[in-house]
């Protein structure tokens, strides 16, 4: 029985080892002094991050991610937190299929989405534009918002925001002062996903880039065809540090979300 | 805590939704999502999947065509044979993780929920990179294996449908994990202290309990990651063999030759297969369950 267990915990770290390593690796291989991929490596530099950060080749799609990645942001949050606030107050009959649309992309396979909108956006010369970018983007990041805006919602009791209209608070103050600051972890977990969405997202950046607009994942993609040198490690590991980051907000914000609606400081788990 | 002002208020709210039959207002609210939705995304891809039907002119020809076509057949083989090899590898692999995550302490459960996590965020783009590191020529698998002097000459490992098939796996193990992880956590424990009591072994009680009670979540994880092997685009384009072409990569090249009519049939069946699937798994409800899990 003892060595039952033993050999079902060595499976389970070595499943556990087969999902990190490969990251851990590509961290790894960043920080190498050599031109090529060796490893372990012959010594720790940051030549590699040097090369990343004194190259406007790789700057200039960085920046347009992150400026691509925010106007999505806004757009799916605004859209999405209302529709979800709709969704909620929706008779099921109507809420089914909104619903479903709302969800569908994330659903659909991306290649679908991706030539769908490459077909439309191609004749409104959306094509190299980052405008075109953000449209797409967006519809692939309302399906986080609203999910986590509507789970948000689904805890929340109904009465509170009953009880301010009774005792006299005009819809839009109920809304304001009562059920905005309940469901305000709700929205910033969507938002940050919608985030890691648009900036990780390459399918549709590949077919509405163009020349005129190439996102991060699209500059990595190009680099990955030709050469495999660690600078694309170096970025690999600042994009995985970022992910890193917006992660440790979205569980400070799901903590936020437990206290609130539980009414209790001490949050369990 | 039932008081009467609590009833009243109740009361208040049910009567509430009864004074306006069209729900105007949360018609307003969905309003933009819609509309958005529908110009920037269901009537463009609509308008793709036309085409499939529409050109030259209305005919199923693009359709019945595909049931002939050798490259079609070919490249839905290796599809389906790579989607059916990775839902089985996440799952073989995948159950034990969810197992301890179900069973352990949940400072233990958390440690394995973070590894899981991890990897599940990391873009599908850098995952792959990470195997085109591990995998190529002078990776270092085949650096470690001639360092140990088990091989003369690297194997060539990057570039074949072993390379897809374990990335594949490697990124979509999360999405069977979780679900299975939903599933057996709810399994009572009483069940498992009665099989003991009654005299089963570990095994007995793994095989006869704990097995048959998680296949909702096994059917979920599986449907799921069938689905999304499906449509893969990026991993086996870079790690894959040149003649190992997946559905997307096919209609990707289709739309590079600017052939529509075909690129919008490949769309329209594969989006098809994806909806029935996904279909599928909702019409169960403790798959719907389980799904809830991944959502989160």
């Amino acid at each position: 029985m003892r060595a039952g267990r033993i050999g079902a915990a060595a499976i389970v770290l070595s499943v556990l080892l087969f999902l990190a390593a490969p990251i851990l690796i590509v961290v790894i291989v960043s920080f190498s002094s050599a031109t090529y991929l060796s490893f372990p490596p012959p010594a720790l530099s940051l030549r590699w991050y040097q090369t990343y950060f004194g190259s406007s080749e790789w700057l200039v799609p960085t920046g347009l991610s992150f400026v691509i990645a925010a106007a999505v942001v806004v757009l799916s949050t605004v859209l999405g937190t209302l529709a979800a606030l709709g969704i909620a107050r929706l008779p099921p009959a109507l809420r089914a299929p909104i619903a479903a649309l709302s969800l569908s992309p994330l659903v659909v396979p991306a290649i679908v989405v991706a030539i769908g909108v490459y077909y439309a956006y191609s004749r409104y010369g959306l094509v190299g534009n980052p405008v075109g970018i953000v449209l797409g983007h967006t519809c692939l990041a309302v399906p986080f918002v609203v999910t986590s805006v509507s789970a948000n919602l689904a805890g929340l009791d109904r009465r509170l925001e009953q009880a301010a209209l009774g005792l006299g608070a005009t819809p839009l103050g109920a809304f304001r002062q009562i059920t905005l600051p309940l469901i305000r972890p709700g929205i910033l977990v969507g938002a940050l996903f919608a985030f890691i969405s648009s900036f990780d997202e390459l399918i549709v950046s590949l077919f509405l880039s163009g020349t005129g607009a190439i996102t991060l994942p699209r500059r990595i993609w190009d680099d990955l065809r030709f050469a495999l040198d660690p600078t694309i490690a170096a970025v690999s590991t600042l994009t995985i540090a970022l992910t890193l980051v917006v992660l440790g907000s979205v569980h400070v914000a799901r903590r936020r979300s437990e206290r609130l609606r539980t009414g209790d400081a001490r949050v369990p788990g | 805590m039932t008081t009467l002002a609590d009833s009243s208020i109740e009361a208040v709210g049910r009567r509430w939704p009864r004074l306006q039959t069209i729900p105007i207002g949360p018609l307003l609210l969905v309003a933009p999502l819609v509309l958005y939705l529908l110009v920037f995304y269901a009537v463009p891809v609509a308008a793709m999947l036309s085409r499939s039907v529409t050109d030259p002119h209305w005919t199923l020809a693009n359709y019945t065509r595909l049931a002939t076509d050798a490259v079609f057949l070919r490249v839905l083989t290796t599809t389906l044979t790579t989607a059916a090899v990775v839902t089985v590898g996440t799952i073989v692999l995948g159950y034990p993780v969810a197992l301890a995550m179900a069973r352990s302490r949940p400072a233990v459960t958390n440690i394995i929920l973070a590894v899981v996590l991890l990897p599940f965020w990391t873009s599908v783009l850098v995952r792959s990179y990470a195997w085109m590191v591990l995998l190529g020529r002078h990776g270092l698998i085949n650096e470690a294996l001639t360092a140990a002097g088990i091989i003369d000459t690297p194997l060539r490992l990057l570039n074949t449908p072993f390379a897809t098939h374990i990335a594949m796996i490697h990124i979509l193990l999360p999405y069977a994990i979780l679900p299975l992880a939903s599933v057996l956590r709810q399994i009572d424990g009483a069940l498992l202290r009665a099989a003991v009591g009654l005299g089963a072994n570990p095994w007995g009680v793994f095989r006869q309990v704990v097995l048959p009670l998680s296949l909702p979540g096994v059917v979920a994880g599986m449907l799921l990651v069938f689905v999304l092997s499906l449509g893969f685009y990026i991993t086996p384009a870079l790690v894959g063999g040149p003649r190992d072409t997946m559905l997307s990569m096919l209609i990707a090249q289709q739309v590079d030759l600017l052939n529509w009519p075909y690129a919008a049939a490949l769309s329209a069946t594969l989006l098809a297969v994806a909806l029935l699937l996904i279909g599928m798994t909702l019409r169960l409800p403790a798959l719907r369950q389980a799904l809830r899990g991944v959502a989160r």
